[in-house]
């Protein structure tokens, strides 16, 4: 048998090459770059379930590093909820990757106001912000200061089924009591109306902002959760009044606040609802994904939300929003670097992503430039006449005031609660959050 | 043998990587939380020490308390179901043809992850085009429900799935304890002419009493902390309808970026699982004496 101190040799020698491996391996990934500056950048879209994209970061980061021969770009990727967990466990030990993504409004927030982020604003000075469409940088700003560059940008059409709306000789409704005669005509034959997937909540949110828009004018709901206003306005109001006609019309799918948004969309897909009222991003579903079959593809179109009678809104407003940007950390060694390559992604990223990825990006496209199925030609000609864009409310909101919207949305679609009371909840739990 | 158990050293050296572990992993993250629940804290960034707040906060939460009366709805039909799953067991335990091809099926629920049956669950009670729905409009009912989108039905309709997944996992336990039943026994009480009813309740229950009061706290501890199926399912909604404890932790911390709160919750929902563990060791040992 072994003496006991060799067995207390052994067990700290033990411990001592663990601690060394350990050592050892981090020191190799630091020297990895040599004597060059590394950018550590961090993003969301993975060879496997965003090819496209991926492939345009990729050659992007190629045209970077050959253009600036001293730096190297030192890549991490991770799928969305993985991205979101690993932020917020690197924000909390300060060690945020160089450039990143990160989400408008309510998600950067705790980051700006933990100092994380940097302005960005240097950045933008010149010719870079007139190229953005108007609305999208706003959203990645507090307090005049810019923390974000929008990659990407997103509206919400009503997408529509032109066989079933040929087969019961309907016309694209453009006005609200046109658009409830749809749908009347719709039930009455046995098609479900509408397709929503309310699980998930913000689906129906965009159903209530609409109305919103439609019946208060494009500033009344901003301005309500932003406490220039109330939500006890008479049109908001009105607008969750509708939301509960629409839902005793029984305009939905069967279920739809226990189907997630995805099982609700299959709805629509499979020919057997109507409509859908989703954003953007369904437009490669839509135009060029080989999964979905060709003749429910040529057989899509969409329009805008209809105008309510009487109401303030314009039929040239839209809900949507800038998805993902990119960021800067403010604590970078390498932030003059980062910021030449947030820069430079956001321009390289503009003249590719519309036409290699089907993503719409923020900055504005030149529809005679590129080739484009109708379809996106459509949308982006649309977006050139877009009088107003209104954030996704529950991206507009903090984080807790989102879950009680969310939350009231679902309770007002399920007819738990009276628009008065939807109209109170969402003061009392803004006015815990504000103080207004 | 002995002599390494004699020698404190030797003790010491062999505990320790365990007990380090244990402590770091375990009991240490514990007394944080706890700490964290005194905090306003969005979890980024600077934390603010608000002392007993949130637990204030907690006590008066009424949407916590609906969220924990759900989780007690869970834990007890999970005990009742106890019942039921003995039930099996004492038969499976019998000698009866085609054992070993029932037991294998009891326990494939077990083999599958909690979100494979979550998914074909959510398939199961979809309302349009599910099974169960189908087979209910084949039956002549003309407006079957949306199980998972009723304020009403969610949590049960939850509940029923979460039991199914389950039932192995009990089941062996107590198939095992029931083989472990000395045959002899047996054998004696029907020469004395106990029907097979007697050997069941007065004969195999006792003697496995042990194993039924482990399986009662995992059921209630197990459904007090419960999470999986109810996070994939439905969320907690539609509208907090199925919302338990944990769930409504999660949304706190992740959703709504209240860690000091969610921490206050996760810290209370511990001390509720010590104080049900203790309750039930308390309530059955004083069972002991009828037999």
């Amino acid at each position: 048998m072994l003496k006991k101190s060799h067995a207390v040799w052994l067990a700290v020698l033990l411990i001592l090459t663990v601690a060394l491996t350990g050592c050892s391996g981090s020191e190799s990934a630091g020297s990895d770059g040599g004597n060059k500056k590394v950018i550590k950048f961090m993003h969301l879209w993975p060879a496997g379930s965003a090819k496209p994209q991926n492939m345009i970061v990729q050659d992007i980061i190629k045209q970077f590093e050959a253009k600036h021969k001293d730096v190297k770009v030192q890549v991490e990727i991770l799928e969305n909820e993985q991205y979101k967990n690993k932020m917020k466990v690197l924000s909390s030990s300060n060690e945020l990757p160089d450039v990143g993504f990160t989400w408008a409004a309510g998600y950067m927030t705790p980051f700006v106001k933990g100092k994380l982020f940097a302005p960005l604003d240097d950045v933008l000075d010149g010719n870079l912000k007139n190229s953005f469409v108007k609305g999208t940088t706003e959203a990645y700003a507090i307090d005049n200061k810019t923390y974000g560059l929008p990659l990407e940008l997103n509206i919400a059409p009503i997408y529509y089924n032109k066989a079933i709306f040929k087969k019961y000789n309907l016309q694209i409704p453009k006005t609200y009591s046109e658009f409830q005669q749809v749908v009347k005509t719709l039930r009455s034959n046995g098609v479900a109306p509408i397709a929503l997937g309310n699980k998930d909540r913000w689906t129906g949110s965009l159903w209530y902002m609409y109305l919103a828009d439609r019946i208060g004018g494009p500033d009344t709901l901003t301005n309500a959760i932003n406490r220039k206003g109330t939500f006890e306005d008479k049109s908001l109001v009105a607008a969750a009044d509708d939301v509960q006609k629409l839902v005793k019309e029984d305009a939905f799918i069967k279920g739809f606040n226990g189907l997630s948004n995805d099982e609700g969309k299959s709805e629509f897909y499979n020919g057997k609802a109507a409509m859908y009222l989703m954003g953007t991003w369904e437009l490669p579903n839509l135009t060029t994904n080989e999964d979905v079959p060709k003749s429910f593809r040529d057989n899509t179109g969409f329009f805008k939300f209809p105008t309510v009678e009487g109401g303030k809104g314009n039929i040239n407003s839209w809900v949507g929003g800038p998805g993902v940007g990119l960021f800067v950390s403010q604590n970078s060694k390498v932030k003059k670097e980062s910021k030449e390559f947030v820069k430079f992604f956001v321009e390289k990223w503009g003249e590719q992503s519309v036409e290699k990825a089907g993503v719409i990006p923020a900055t504005k496209v030149d529809t005679s430039k590129v080739e484009l199925p109708k379809l996106y030609v459509d949308v982006l000609n649309e977006l050139n006449h877009a009088s107003n864009l209104t954030l996704f409310a529950d991206v507009q909101m903090s984080a807790s005031v989102a879950e009680t919207h969310l939350n009231l949305i679902q309770s007002l679609f399920g007819q738990e609660v009276k628009p008065k009371a939807f109209a109170k909840g969402h003061e009392e739990a803004l006015k815990k959050d504000t103080g207004k | 043998m002995n002599k390494v158990m004699s020698n404190k050293k030797a003790i010491i050296i062999y505990v320790a990587p365990a007990f380090f572990l244990l402590l770091a992993l375990i009991y240490i993250p514990i007394i944080q939380t706890g700490y964290f629940g005194m905090m306003k804290w969005t979890g980024i960034g600077v934390k603010e020490f608000i002392g007993f707040d949130n637990y204030a906060q907690l006590i008066k939460d009424t949407l916590f308390w609906k969220s924990a009366y759900h989780s007690f709805l869970l834990a007890l039909f999970s005990t009742i179901s106890l019942a039921g799953y003995l039930f099996i067991s004492i038969i499976l335990a019998g000698k009866v043809k085609g054992v070993d091809l029932l037991r294998k099926i009891y326990l494939i629920p077990m083999l599958l992850a909690s979100v494979a049956i979550a998914q074909l669950w959510l398939k199961i009670y979809n309302p349009n085009n599910g099974i169960l729905n189908k087979v209910l409009m084949a039956l002549g009912v003309s407006d079957p429900p949306s199980w998972l989108a009723d304020p009403k039905l969610a949590l049960y309709a939850i509940i029923i799935p979460i039991i199914w997944q389950y039932a192995g996992f009990y089941i062996l336990i107590y198939y095992a304890a029931l083989k472990n039943i000395p045959e002899e026994l047996i054998e004696a009480a029907r020469i004395d002419g106990a029907k097979p009813w007697q050997i069941a309740l007065q004969i195999k229950m006792p003697l496995i009493m042990n194993v039924i009061k482990v399986t009662i706290v995992l059921a209630v501890v197990g459904s007090l902390k419960y999470f999986d199926l109810i996070y994939v399912m439905t969320n907690g909604g539609p509208n907090g309808a199925s919302e338990v404890m944990a769930s409504y932790m999660y949304s706190k911390a992740f959703k709504e970026f209240d860690f000091g709160y969610a921490s206050a919750i996760g810290f209370f929902l511990l001390v509720i699982c010590l104080v049900v563990t203790y309750g039930i060791r308390k309530l059955t040992e004083a069972d002991k004496e009828i037999y």
